[in-house]
């Protein structure tokens, strides 16, 4: 399994992103010939034969260009750009000399620095794929010519040839598979670089040609196959190959595709079917959307939108040349004849109007793109270095791997998750078990001693040293050797279908398909009975010390109906046992009568374990007569051969077999959620982020994690579960549970207006009030309205949905649901509600839920997952999230971002997005306004200056205006503005809000911006007007010429947008400075460097302002100008920003001010007001709440068919390496086994009575008091700072507080108190609670007491750290 | 997968990463490494995963600096009512002196202004604006009177001012060739194309050429005093000093270094609209040919239609006596600029200047009128602030 190191990177070419027609450059006549390919005919051996039909080469080509090539072909894709085309446009314009009204160069220098540098790159970039390609290329393989093997590249690689391969070797080109080395035609790949799925995968040949198996044979074989033509479906291929005159059918189960590398098999041969090109790793290649970014969009409209108004400006000022060349111009003539080709007042206004397109085109400069890109990458970089985004346990930093969609982080409004493998580490523990009516493993006393890790090696020297358990009671229990426990963990050590490898003697490794069945026999392993081995017909056990080999009689398969596995063992003794587990819903009503009281007491244990979440399994088992064994074994192998429906009747047999148990106990096994998962969602929710769980999952089990991640909680005003078969009931439940919401939200809002007249706080924190007073125990957060006492109005009931209610919908409804005619209903259901799930979903409806959103709101969505069944939902969101790490690299490779942990969700939404959007879209504001400042003078000096053409400033400036003098301070704002530090955007959750409603920049703050940008051009065109027409210098010469008023508007201008900057900059670190300051420096030397007389002396004709800047800036008026410009463009911004601030001050605004406040002060003061993260709630009164519903899930989650492979020994020659992955990729392959049972057995309804049942309706609500702080998202906000803290402390907290309640000012003291009380709370939490606990912890301390601490300890919490960072802050 | 500006925006990054890293920590060369690697993942779409098992592989935990963790120390600003508010005041106390002293300044300059274009049948230049021709051989003279009602104490300064002239128009700036004025001996015979129409003449090149130079204003204004006796006392009239230096010592020069100027400029003609040619402007050869004052007066053009150019000092005699005591003087003109054909307009102006140079009231109006109203802003946000200001900010944050 070890891959070189390197390969992976030989690979790079041909996962390139690069569109097909390129491929076609060379050879372009077989691709159109490619086009009409409908089938494809191959003969072995026979290259004449296949010469025919010109198939592609194995030769691959992914670069673009060659020498020759390259500069017609680069620039023709460069000004395939928009913006390229329009800078060569006004280049052209500018050659007139009739229309150029500014020199070439002012557009062709940034026009040319930005072709040649792109040019530069995709050289570099285009010489490594021919290097790559070469390698690729030259790549030796085996090639059956003329009856022996001989060495051939790759490129010399035909269609028709055989070709051998040996273990671990790259298969060459898309291969049928002919013959290994291995029985049975079998040979194993791995299809990891092709589709990023890392397990192995078994392909046969087709029985009769398996059997030539040596290359003589080979020589000798002239099958031929008709086949589809080329294309790009991996897990698909149909064709025919026709041999010795008869016909075969091929599947994808005999083909080797380019890209797999054979594992475990000797060597192989075969035919190759496409080659090259035509390859479906090649014709995969290539990503299939370029996803743009709202702002992007909105860019481009106003861009637009400048190109209209540009267009009027142009005609406004071509209409004024006209008139003013037929009133002045023509009795001008005198002194100034019009120009050769101008013979008419209207033509020379039509010449005015390109002159004047090209002088107002920099109100839309290159640079703006431009600088769009930089400040996206530098965003990306920002993501890419964030510390606190890196994993260190699998050492990967979080990536940003596309760089354009940075802003759209700050402005998500739907997360649509993956659960397996996302919000859970797909990791399973054995937690606890009922065993005979006596539970064990009850979780222990938080405020007790850490109970003590069980050691189990001097009892079992086989145990799993990483297996934790902490009851002691149950191993004295098997110690003691009672009977039922025993017979409870020899179940567990036999029902199984888990693989076992040996190495070494005593070190086991199981090889589970599913997670949950490993930790299963790895419980039963550490508790005594071991599974050593199986053969298809024995199962090896090690007994409490002691070797037993039982007979496998038969293996009663799991499958999603039956919801229950069974084996049939004979032991040593020749007793016929059956030993069954299973969903406890179909187990219990299999059980003999007698059992009814232990049945009570254990569904009551199941409840328990169910209500914490936990995945739950019933065990049974039954002893059986010999004569009996025999009776059911005849019907089964009866059943077994039935032609037709042979599963059912193999069902209805086991059914048979399977009654009258004997219940032994129930198992709960815990789906580990990933760190820090429901303090993300909890956050996430916070900022008004609404969660879709998307998960191929069953329903029960979704709806735990649902649970135990805090997306649904106890308190949800209610949990609506659609379930319907058919499009009737799924609309029957969809309209019950709006008519349900719209009911209780308007009881509840009555409450609510009640409840503010008493308890409405005096509070600067909107979400204060918002979740201020309520009676019941959920929050409105998401109430959309600012002010919580307006009603709502009636027309839109639907969106001012208060209350908490989620939705839980199926594979099957939700299949109606998407449905045309249905989804605006569903819609607007889903979306009223604060949590989705959506369970047992196929890939294509999880990209259709995604879709739909999409479509029908207005709203940004992100997708994050980590396997290959999320990669279409991954595409199809706005922003893609992959999670790395886990399930191979597929989604990682579609997504747009990718980190190791769901908890970086928050991080990169909440901190690198929100920052984002907040610099881009200061960043476009100032752009805009500061071009609009630069271009609009040109406008009002038209008037002036008979609507010639004629620029007001130097065309130096003009050139370098944007890409020097202003370029530098807006990059650095957009790069390193902050608004409010990391810490406090993760506090403030609500800080987030701004982005979602598209506050920051839209038309209208455009607009702003622009009239601000017109009203400074006026300024500065008009006050040095004014002034300078009738000064002097103090030498009497006039300062009324042209390059005099040049320079004085130049620098006046440089200065206002300098001061503008400074206004915008929130956040000057050094380089900040460094710009601002130094682009005003670079300024006035490159301007006094201008008008030298050195330059002047080397170009005279060039350079026409020398000595101008000397002299001008000597003359006091000239500065007196410029400060008065200045005060008269910047005062009004100032009093207005400073209005809003004052009057309307936003939460930013605030939480700045605070911040300054806190900073002066320089002392750690508490501050609870508007902390996210308030600990309330007990875990007491969680658990009372939430027995009363009823939630169990059982744990299997795995593949069916599985039984049949062990018993019919087909796979024992797999060996371990090749199952190694089942564990971690069991996941989306079971996924494939239930769409592929769907699409047979489209009429089988799984038990939907089964499914449902747990929660029928809705899950029972208890309201909790109104005083108590059980009420878990939201403070009731007069609750003491202390009480809360003792909460804190009595209590295991994991939840958190809506909302920021205003709590006393803490006095040093009462912080003081909390410094000497925290460590004892960490200690108490660290040790049982899972570890991310702690970070609510901590950060909850943060919030109560004010510390300034970082997250960036949360993985080491604890007294430690907690001293050292206080430390920190003194 | 990146726009073709990508390679553009990693250059600028690449600058950007090494100027802060340069600030922070100095190891920029590890930062543009990572640059540049990154960037070559981001093109090909793919990843290398790297395992757990690879122990070898060195830690990919990014760096713990300030820069890239984005937490370099800054500087916050907020508006609050404690810097704004004072902000205002000052503003208003600094601009409303300034103001004031520039106003009181400015009033103290003495300006006297005549129009003779010859608009009203009444004005002494009518006749000559009315039979203008350019090619007319005898100049037409005409003699304005006017009454100086206080003396001119220190230097005065001549102006000729136009008006509905369009020196700033597109075509007219353009229309010049700097380098022939500069000197060039290459220029002057064959003068850049900018010059057209008036480059050449019968085969000559223009000296000098273009639009500019051509329209030259050449009327000649001649100042006398009346003495109370009746005798008309010329004012001497000083023709040097009035271009800027660096126009008369860089930027304009004669041809060649030959001292005889009609030989310098042997093979050119003179503009179309010029009665002598360019090396017959003045008697004196330090202003003479193109570096002629009132020549190098006029190629500066202006920046608005109406415009006046300094043609003359009257230099300050000696200190007992003014410069224009009061009384009578004659204005006399050589009337050889026409403007009406377009309207315009010809003004004759004298004026004294102090430190800021002219009179110019509006500077100091303008200074008055903005700090008054930042002062005023500045009263209205503070009471604004008081009575509706958000002061909870403070509250909210004592907790």
């Amino acid at each position: 399994m070890t891959v070189p190191k390197d390969i992976p990177d030989k690979w790079f070419p041909i996962v390139l992103p690069l569109k097909r027609k390129k491929q076609k450059g060379l050879n372009g006549a077989k691709s159109t010939k490619k086009r009409t390919e409908e089938e494809r005919r191959v003969r072995a051996n026979d290259r004449e034969y296949n010469e025919k039909f010109q198939y592609a080469s194995n030769c691959i080509m992914t670069s673009k260009y060659n020498i020759v090539t390259f500069l017609p072909v680069n620039l023709f894709e460069q000004f395939q750009e928009v913006a390229n085309t329009y800078f060569l446009f006004l280049l052209i314009l500018q050659l007139i000399p009739q229309i150029s009204s500014l020199s070439w160069f002012t557009t062709i220098v940034p026009l040319a620095l930005v072709l040649s540098i792109t040019a530069v790159k995709d050289a570099t970039d285009d010489y490594f794929r021919h290097k790559s390609d070469n390698q690729v290329n030259n790549r030796q393989s085996q090639v059956l010519i003329r009856g022996s093997l001989q060495n051939e590249k790759w490129m010399n690689v035909r269609v028709g040839d055989i070709i051998k391969l040996e273990n671990n070797q790259f298969v060459a080109a898309d291969l049928l598979l002919l013959s290994s080395s291995e029985p049975h035609g079998l040979c194993y790949i791995e299809t990891a670089e092709l589709d990023g799925e890392s397990n192995m995968k078994v392909r046969q040949s087709v029985s009769v040609i398996s059997a030539l198996g040596d290359p003589n044979n080979l020589a000798s074989f002239d099958g031929e196959v008709v086949c589809e033509p080329p294309n790009n479906k991996l897990d698909r291929f149909c064709g025919t190959l026709y041999w010795r005159d008869k016909k075969y059918t091929l599947t994808n189960q005999n083909m080797l595709l380019r890209g797999c590398v054979l594992r475990n098999t000797e060597a192989c041969y075969g035919l190759v079917i496409f080659a090259g090109p035509d390859t479906k790793l090649m014709q995969n290649s290539g990503r299939t959307k370029f996803k743009r970014t709202s702002i992007d969009r909105l860019m481009n409209t106003l861009v637009l939108w400048i190109f209209g108004f540009l267009v009027c400006m142009g005609v406004i000022l071509a209409v004024g040349n006209a008139v003013w060349e037929r009133e002045v111009g023509s009795l001008f003539q005198s002194y100034l004849p019009w120009d050769p080709p101008v013979d008419n007042f209207l033509f020379s206004a039509f010449l005015s109007f390109w002159s004047y397109v090209i002088i107002l085109n920099t109100v839309v400069p290159i640079s703006l793109y431009v600088s769009v890109e930089v400040i996206r990458l530098g965003h990306s970089y920002f993501i890419n270095w964030d510390q606190q985004m890196f994993c260190s346990q699998c050492n990967t930093p979080a990536e940003a791997r596309t760089t354009t969609l940075n802003e759209e982080l700050g402005q998500v409004e739907y997360i649509f998750s993956d659960k397996t493998g996302t919000l859970t580490q797909n990791i399973m523990s054995f937690n606890k078990c009922s065993i005979n009516g006596k539970t064990y493993g009850e979780g222990t006393d938080p405020l007790g001693p850490q109970p003590k890790r069980l050691d189990f090696t001097p009892f079992n020297p086989l145990a799993d040293p990483n297996f934790c358990f902490y009851d002691d009671t149950l191993l004295e229990s098997v110690k003691v050797g009672d009977t039922h426990t025993h017979k409870f963990f020899r179940l567990l050590s036999l029902c199984h279908t888990v693989m076992s490898e040996e190495k070494r003697e005593g070190e086991l490794f199981y090889k589970a398909q599913s997670p949950d069945e490993g930790a299963l026999v790895t419980a039963a392993r550490n508790f005594g009975f071991v599974f050593r081995s199986r053969t298809p017909g024995t199962i090896t056990t090690t007994e409490m010390g002691r070797p037993v080999t039982y007979t496998l009689l038969a293996i009663l398969d799991f499958n999603n109906i039956r919801k229950r596995m069974s084996v049939i063992v004979r032991n040593p003794e020749g007793r016929i046992c059956l030993y069954c587990k299973g969903a406890d819903t179909v187990l219990l009503e299999r059980l003999h009568p007698c059992n009814q009281e232990l049945m009570n007491i254990t569904s009551d244990h199941l409840n328990e374990y169910a209500a914490d979440g936990l995945r739950t399994l019933a065990l049974a088992y039954r002893d059986l007569s010999e004569d009996e064994w025999e009776a059911w074994s005849e019907s089964h192998r009866c059943a077994d051969k039935a032609a037709s429906c042979r599963e059912d009747r193999l069902a209805a047999a086991y059914e048979q077999i399977e009654q009258d148990m004997m219940l032994l106990g129930a198992t709960a096994i815990e789906d580990k959620l990933q760190e820090g998962v429901p303090e993300t969602i909890a956050v996430l929710s916070l900022a008004n982020i609404k969660i879709w769980v998307l998960t191929g999952d069953k329903q029960e089990t979704a709806v735990n994690i649902g649970y135990s991640c805090k997306m649904l909680t106890d308190d949800m005003t209610e949990v609506f579960i659609i379930s319907g078969h058919t499009v009737q009931s799924v609309r029957q439940e969809l309209g019950r549970a709006r008519e349900r919401m719209i009911d209780l939200s308007r009881t509840r809002d009555g409450e609510k207006e009640e409840g503010m007249e008493g308890g409405f706080m005096e509070n600067g924190f909107k979400e204060a009030q918002e979740g201020d007073g309520t009676g019941g125990g959920g929050k409105q957060l998401q109430c959309p309205s600012p002010s919580p006492s307006a009603p709502p109005p009636p027309s839109n009931l639907m969106d001012n949905i208060s209350g908490e209610f989620a939705l839980v919908i199926n594979g099957h409804s939700l299949a109606h649901a998407l449905e045309a005619d249905m989804e605006t209903e569903f819609v607007s259901t889903a979306c009223a509600c604060k949590a989705v799930i959506c369970c047992r979903v196929t890939p294509l409806q999880k990209a259709q839920v995604v879709e739909l959103i999409k479509k029908h709101k207005k709203a940004v969505t992100l997708a994050i997952g980590d396997g290959a069944n999320d990669v279409s939902m991954i595409k199809s969101a706005h922003i893609g999230v992959g999670i790395s790490g886990q399930e191979g690299i597929q989604a990682v490779l579609a997504s747009d971002y990718s980190f190791s942990q769901f908890r970086f969700l928050q991080r990169l939404l909440l901190v690198h997005g929100r920052w984002s959007y907040l610099r881009m879209c200061r960043f476009l504001c100032y752009f805009f306004y500061k071009n609009f400042a630069f271009t609009m003078v040109h406008f009002w000096f038209g008037f002036f200056c008979g609507f010639s053409a004629q620029t007001v400033y130097d065309q130096y400036f003009i050139t370098l205006y944007n890409i020097v003098y202003t370029s530098l301070p807006v990059l650095a704002m957009g790069i390193f503005d902050q608004d409010v530090p990391e810490q406090r955007s993760l506090e403030y959750p609500k800080l987030y809000e701004p982005g979602q409603l598209n506050l920051l920049f839209n038309k209208r703050e455009f607009f702003i911006c622009i009239a601000q940008g017109i009203y400074t051009s006026v300024v500065l065109f008009f006050v040095p007007c004014a002034i300078l027409s009738n000064a002097t210098q103090s030498t009497g010469v006039p300062l009324a010429d042209y390059q005099t008023f040049a320079v004085t508007t130049a620098t006046t201008l440089v200065i206002v947008v300098s001061v503008q900057i400074a206004l915008d900059t929130g956040f000057w670190t050094v380089i900040n400075h460094v710009f601002v300051w130094g682009s005003l420096g670079l300024y006035f030397t490159i301007m006094f460097a201008l008008h030298s007389q050195t330059l002047f002396k080397i170009f005279p004709n060039q350079f026409h302002f020398v000595g101008s800047a000397q002299i001008t800036l000597l003359q006091p008026v000239v500065w007196l100008t410029i400060a008065l410009a200045t005060a008269i463009c910047i005062v009004p911004v100032l009093a207005f920003r400073f209005l809003k601030v004052d009057l309307k001050p936003q939460l930013s605004d605030t939480v700045r001010h605070t911040q300054l406040v806190r900073q002066k002060k320089r002392k750690p003061v508490g501050r609870s007001v508007g902390g996210a993260w308030r600990g309330v709630g007990s875990v007491s009164e969680g658990r009372l709440g939430a027995r009363g519903s009823r939630r169990s899930g059982y744990a299997f989650a795995h593949q069916e068919g599985f039984g049949e492979l062990i018993t019919s020994g087909k796979n024992m020659r797999l060996s371990s390496l090749a199952l190694a992955n089942f564990a971690s990729r069991h996941s989306s392959s079971w996924i494939d086994t239930l769409r592929r049972k769907k699409n047979s057995h489209a009429h089988t309804p799984p038990s939907a009575s089964g499914e449902s049942s747990p929660a029928p309706s809705c899950v029972s609500v208890s309201v909790p008091p109104l005083s108590n702080s059980s009420s878990v998202l939201g403070g009731t906000p007069d609750i003491p700072i202390e009480e809360d803290r003792g909460a804190t402390l009595v209590q295991n907290t994991q939840t958190v507080a809506a909302s920021p309640t205003q709590t006393p000012p803490a006095s040093a003291p009462a912080s003081e108190e909390a410094a000497v009380l925290t460590p004892a709370a960490v200690r108490a939490h660290g040790g049982d609670s899972p570890g991310g606990w702690t970070v609510t912890l901590g950060t909850v301390q943060e919030a109560l007491f004010g510390w300034k601490t970082r997250t960036t300890a949360s993985n080491s919490p604890g007294p430690p750290s907690v001293a050292k960072e206080t430390s920190q802050i003194e | 997968v990146t726009s073709p500006r990508g390679a553009f925006i990693s250059l600028f990054v690449n600058f950007l990463v090494e100027l802060t890293a340069l600030a922070t920590t100095c190891r920029f060369r590890a930062a543009i490494m990572m640059a540049s690697s990154y960037n070559a993942k981001d093109e090909d779409g793919h990843i290398t995963v790297s395992g757990p098992g690879g122990g070898t592989l060195r830690s990919k935990k990014p760096e713990n600096t300030a820069f890239k963790q984005q937490r370099l120390p800054a500087w916050q600003p907020i508006l609050t009512a404690g810097t704004v508010l004072p902000a205002f005041f000052i503003i208003g106390l600094l601009f409303i002196p300034i103001g004031i002293g520039l106003f009181v300044t400015s009033n103290n300059i003495k300006e006297f202004e005549v129009d003779y274009t010859g608009i009203d049948m009444s004005s002494p230049c009518f006749n000559c604006s009315q039979n203008f021709s350019w090619n007319s051989t005898r100049p037409c003279t005409c003699t304005i009177p006017f009454y100086l009602d206080q003396p001119y104490e220190s230097n005065v300064y001549v102006y000729y001012g136009l008006s509905n002239f369009y020196q700033n128009h597109r075509r007219y700036v353009k229309s010049r060739d700097d380098s022939q004025l500069n000197g060039d001996v290459n220029s002057l015979m064959s003068p850049s194309k900018e010059c057209e129409p008036y480059a050449f003449h019968e085969n000559k090149p223009i000296a000098p050429c273009g639009a500019i130079a051509n329209s030259m204003f050449n009327d000649t204004l001649e100042l006398f005093y009346n003495d109370p006796n009746g005798t008309r006392i010329p004012i001497p009239l000083n023709t040097t000093g009035i271009a800027w230096w660096t126009d008369k010592h860089v930027k304009f020069g004669n041809p060649g270094g030959n001292p005889n100027l009609t030989a310098a400029f042997q093979g050119t003609t003179k503009p179309l609209n010029w009665r002598r040619p360019v090396y017959e402007l003045d008697a004196d050869p330090g202003n003479n040919g193109f570096i002629n004052e009132d020549f190098i007066v006029w190629m500066r053009t202006a920046a608005l239609p109406t415009f006046r150019k300094l043609y003359r000092i009257i230099n300050k005699k000696s200190s007992m006596v003014p410069t224009l005591p009061r009384g009578n003087y004659t204005l006399e003109v050589v009337y050889n600029y026409p403007v009406r054909s377009f309207e315009g307009r010809k003004r004759v102006i004298l004026s004294t200047i102090s430190w800021m140079g002219g009179k110019n009231p509006f500077l100091g109006i303008a200074y008055i009128t903005v700090g008054s109203v930042c002062f005023f802003l500045g009263v209205v946000l503070l009471i604004v602030h008081h009575k509706c200001g958000n002061r909870n900010n403070s509250a909210d944050i004592s907790n």
